[in-house]
This record gives structure tokens, C-alpha cells and sequence, in this order.
């Protein structure tokens, strides 16, 4: 817990990796000053993109002692404001899956060896970055704890399914490898909570470990002050969740 | 992308975004999320010149009602410059 007598200093740039198919792409990364160690974290950015919501956001988990790294999963589309890029991707229909899973896992892998780091990585997402971080967390081995934030698209039905999204989220449940943190809001569409019952079946028949909370009053993305689903005592409670389990999950 | 309904034509004609005029070469229409309009989710159009980059780009963000409004809009106003003259009859 911060008090106001700490020192406090956070470095923060923006910086490249190699992501899928070693195609190298840049992040934002935001660590704490000193040498640690650090629990790392990969953010998979939302359908907005590679916004101010998220830069903020790497600096919020660096700010409570998380190495923070948010990759631009749009890097492909070319440059201009996220808004922008993020409209020229919304017209592509997105990004591939694959895709996304593998600048997600190159983001991961630039944490791990650097020397701060305290041997765990977590990754953790909202809307169509909670759905990429639940592929990730499903497909790569190497995170050690996902926060899934009203991921949309994780039950998708057959009909659904394309080049660019050919498995549903859900069929790889089995895979998961480490715990998972959902969080969800009654009202949302997508996921719906009829949905959010079905990814958590999948969960329990695996006997994975899971820990879902569901929110009445909330809708899709009400962590969001920037948006009119912000609900400020969901999400104040929201986070509160995300940093206990964090620090259950990447600190201990 | 959360509903990733979206299609794709291609327009003629020209847009005013932050640089100026530019020559449009397509719009692409999604139902989605919008960035500012204050709805989960909205019909969006991006009258967009890809060649030119990401920022070619004029957008709308609108509700449903106003979207329908707005097509149905369109289509008086063609029919009108029909009866005019200042069209040809389709």
C-alpha cells in the first residue's frame, strides 16, 4: 500500500519486440524504478486500440509494482491515431487471432528474462483484449495468471467462426494453464451473462481455477471513465479484485 | 470487435478530415463499438482513403434511429433531385 512518505519513481517508454512470426512491433512498458523484483504483466489492449485508456492503465500497474508492458496488437495496420488505426482494423473485422496470440506471447517473453523480474508474468485484458488474453493464457505456456475483463466472443457459434477466428475461445479451456480472474457485468451483450455461464461450466468441468464476479448494474466496459458505461462503485470494486488476485497469483 | 459486423463499399467523392479535403475511396459501415457516442454500441461510418493511411478518414458515430433516419434522408433527397430533373431517372 503506498504511503506518502515512499519514494516512488516509475520508468516509462515505448519500446519493440518481436511479436507473431517474429515480426517486430512496439509496446508501451511501464515499469517501477529499482531492482525489484517485479511480477510482470502483459495488458492486451481493447477494441479502441492502443489507447490513452491503456497507456494509463500500464502506468496504474506500475504504479502498485507491476513490470507493465502493453503491445500494440495494431501495429499491422499502419500509424496515425489510435482512433484511427483502431477504425481501420474495426473494418478488417480485426485482427487474427493467431496473430494477436503470438505478439501477446512475444510481449510475454520480453518480460521474463529481463533481470527485475520475479520469475511470474501475468496478462490481463478488457473487451476484445480480455478474449485475446484468454486465447494466450490458453494457447502459450508462461503466464502464471489472466484477468479476463468482460471478454467478449469467448462462446462463439459455429456460424461465427472465420479465417481470421477459427476457434471459439471456449473450445481451449482445457489448455488454460494458470488461474483466471473474470469479471463481468449483468447487463452487457457481449459477453451476456447466459454466455459468461457457459464459460464458467467450462471452467468448472476442467477443474480449472477460476474466479468469476458478476456485476448487476454494469454493462460492457465499466471500468471505462472515458465512456458512458463507467460505473464507478462496479469498477472501484472491480480493481480492488484485479490487484488482490494479482498479488495472490504473481507475488507469493 | 466485439460485435464485428462491419461491411465495405466503395464511394466516390470527396472528405474533410484533420488535413483537409481528401478523395474518398470507400466508407466501411459497423455496427460496434463507437469511440465517443455515448452507446455501447453504434452505426459507424469511416468515408476512408486507405491509400493515403489510417488518418484519411471522416467519421460518424450514430445511433440507430438517427442511421435510419439518415438513410432514409438520403433517399428523399435523391428522389427530390429526381423529380427536378437534375438527376436521371433510375
Amino acid at each position: 500500500m503506498y504511503t506518502t512518505d515512499q519514494y516512488e519513481g516509475i520508468l516509462a517508454e515505448t519500446v519493440t519486440l518481436p511479436g507473431a512470426n517474429g515480426e517486430w512491433i512496439n509496446a508501451f512498458f511501464a515499469r517501477p524504478l529499482g531492482k525489484g523484483p517485479f511480477p510482470g504483466l502483459v495488458l492486451a489492449h481493447h477494441m479502441p486500440g492502443w489507447d490513452e485508456w491503456y497507456r494509463e492503465t500500464t502506468f496504474k500497474f506500475a504504479l502498485h509494482g507491476y513490470a507493465t508492458i502493453t503491445p500494440n496488437l495494431y501495429f499491422r495496420a499502419g500509424h496515425g491515431t489510435p482512433e484511427d488505426v483502431a477504425a481501420k482494423v474495426r473494418a478488417e473485422g480485426g485482427v487474427p487471432d493467431d496473430q494477436a496470440v503470438g505478439d501477446l506471447a512475444g510481449a510475454m517473453k520480453y518480460l521474463r528474462p529481463l533481470p527485475y523480474i520475479n520469475g511470474k508474468v501475468g496478462i490481463f485484458g478488457t473487451c476484445s483484449g480480455g478474449r485475446h488474453a484468454y486465447l494466450a493464457a490458453c494457447r502459450v505456456p508462461g503466464f502464471d495468471a489472466i484477468v479476463d475483463c468482460w471478454g467478449g466472443n469467448v462462446v462463439m457459434p459455429p456460424e461465427a467462426l472465420n479465417e481470421k477466428r477459427p476457434v471459439a475461445p471456449i473450445d481451449y479451456t482445457k489448455d488454460l494453464s494458470c488461474p483466471i480472474l473474470g469479471l463481468f457485468g449483468n447487463d452487457d451483450t457481449s459477453p451476456s451473462p447466459e454466455q459468461v455461464d457457459q464459460h464458467e461450466a467450462e471452467l468448472k468441468k476442467y477443474g480449472k481455477d477460476y474466479e468469476f464476479h458478476r456485476y448487476d448494474g454494469a454493462g460492457h466496459g465499466f471500468f471505462y471513465y472515458i465512456y458512458k458505461a463507467y460505473r464507478q462503485e462496479q469498477a472501484m470494486d472491480g480493481w480492488k479484485k484485479v490487484f488482490a488476485f494479482l498479488k495472490k497469483h504473481l507475488t507469493t | 470487435m466485439c460485435t464485428m459486423i462491419v461491411e465495405k463499399v466503395k464511394i466516390e467523392g470527396s472528405g474533410k478530415g484533420t488535413g483537409g479535403w481528401f478523395k474518398l475511396e470507400g466508407a466501411n459501415v459497423s455496427y460496434d463499438h463507437p469511440f465517443d457516442a455515448p452507446y455501447e454500441h453504434a452505426l459507424n461510418i469511416d468515408f476512408v482513403n486507405e491509400s493515403l493511411g489510417p488518418s484519411a478518414r471522416v467519421a460518424v458515430e450514430l445511433s440507430e434511429s438517427a442511421a435510419r433516419a439518415l438513410v432514409q434522408t438520403i433517399l428523399n433527397v435523391l428522389e427530390q433531385a429526381e423529380a427536378g430533373g437534375h438527376l436521371a431517372r433510375r
